[in-house]
């Protein structure tokens, strides 16, 4: 039986794509200038991820070894180009935000990643659960540092939030900070990799803290989180 | 002979990857049918919702779609609408582009028939979120500045930003992108005061015909 509250806890936490395998990080940059944009690539990508995971499973039998990479590629891109097609026909709006960035998650390698270390060697349920929990937490991820970014940046959190999930969904919106000024560096580019540095620093900070290795006094951990790079 | 034999040798490894792209292709090709029409539709929508942001309904009752034509425009070749009310010509739309600080600016734009402008809205760009995005009506109304303008208010001289000696404002930290939408909607009715005639012709009733 596989242990499903580890993979879980890996997806989700200790060994979540952005965080831990620092993958993913070409559309990381691209797409969290708000935590909505976040959400939205997180969930296409989870979308891409279950699916052509599930596929690469259910034929893991048939595909040999040689030509494993193509094969999977080819799967991974036709979904990402059904998926670039489904949102223009029927989510436009939501195309406008997130059209161009779409094509982006055929380059994420942390699908091809999946597909290779987990989906080509176990069952269809193990699979579904793997790329279940690998997607969400990527899309935490995304959302969190979409926030990150947005809150600092722009004062606001979720802002658009009713062009992805529906008007329902407008009272996400909020203004943290009226008429804040802005931070126009988080918004931009390098931003992505300031906003990913402190984060990682905070994940490494509390895994140090809930670490069972007591022997380091606490006052000294934020010194050896800085040694250990 | 098992599974595993067959999957190392040659031809099995080839007729794979073909079974893979053949399976691919054949199901995108079948989503392609299913959501070309959808596409289209939203697409059209789209322009449409653009079309009357800046045309106010009162100035045609026409469908906008069915009279485009396409001309040679200094900024690249365009397609325009002809705006008529009872059969008579009120007004064109026509796209621009500007080159802004991050790139091009795709605008579109309004103009009456006898020169003044209509509305002009920002459709795409790539300026500095902050400071250059005020071009866009969801940050703020200085786009709407234009309406009623012409080449004759204000004078050629103050078509700039105040910067430079003109009549339209700029914004605190940007100043290239106002520049560039200023001199762009200019050339825009420069243009369009060249080809007044063309573009004030009323197109026979073949208008309709399919564009291809």
């Amino acid at each position: 039986m596989t242990d499903y509250k580890r993979l879980t806890k890996d997806g989700l936490w200790s060994n979540n794509i952005v965080f831990a395998q620092l993958l993913a990080l070409c559309p990381v940059m691209a797409v969290t200038g708000t935590a909505t944009n976040g959400l939205g690539m997180g969930l296409a990508t989870l979308f891409v991820l279950i699916a052509s995971n599930l596929i690469v499973s259910s034929i893991r039998h048939f595909v040999s070894q040689a030509v494993r990479i193509p094969v999977y590629i080819v799967i991974i891109a036709a979904l990402v180009t059904l998926t670039d097609m489904l949102i223009n026909a029927y989510a436009y709006e939501l195309y406008k935000v997130l059209g161009l960035f779409i094509a982006l998650i055929v380059v994420n390698c942390a699908i091809l990643g999946r597909a290779e270390a987990f989906a080509s060697k176990n069952t269809l349920w193990d699979t579904l659960i793997d790329s279940l929990m690998m997607g969400i937490g990527l899309t935490l991820a995304l959302v969190v540092i979409g926030a990150f970014r947005e809150i600092l940046g722009s004062g606001t959190l979720f802002a658009n939030a009713d062009l992805l999930l529906g008007s329902r969904f407008g009272f996400l919106e909020v203004t943290l900070i009226p008429d804040y000024k802005g931070f126009l560096v988080l918004l931009l580019p390098p931003g992505g990799f300031i906003a990913v540095g402190f984060l990682l620093v905070l994940k490494r900070w509390i895994d140090l803290r809930l670490s069972k290795d007591r022997t380091l006094p606490l006052e000294s951990a934020g010194c050896s989180v800085e040694s250990h790079g | 002979m098992t599974l595993a034999d067959i999957r190392d040798r040659l031809e099995y490894q080839s007729l794979l990857l073909g079974a893979v792209v053949l399976v691919t292709c054949a199901v995108l090709a079948f989503a392609y049918q299913l959501t070309r029409e959808p596409i289209r539709q939203a697409l059209e929508n789209d322009l449409l919702e653009n079309l009357s942001q800046v045309l106010p309904p009162t100035l045609h009752d026409n469908n906008l779609l069915d009279s485009q034509h396409r001309i040679q425009a200094p900024w690249g070749e365009i397609t325009w609408y002809q705006a008529t009310l009872e059969g008579k010509v009120t007004a064109v739309v026509l796209p621009l582009t500007a080159i802004g600080y991050a790139g091009e600016i795709k605008m579109l734009m309004a103009i009456r028939e006898d020169g003044r402008i209509a509305g002009v809205r920002v459709l795409i760009h790539k300026e500095t979120p902050g400071l250059g995005d005020n071009i866009e009506i969801s940050r703020s109304p200085w786009i709407t500045g234009f309406n009623g303008k012409s080449l004759s208010d204000p004078r050629p001289s103050g078509w700039a930003v105040k910067k430079d000696g003109g009549a339209f404002d700029q914004f605190t930290g940007a100043t290239i992108t106002p520049r560039a939408v200023v001199g762009s909607i200019k050339g825009a009715l420069e243009f369009f005061e060249a080809h007044k005639a063309a573009f004030l012709q009323p197109a026979p009733t073949t208008g309709d015909h399919a564009d291809d």
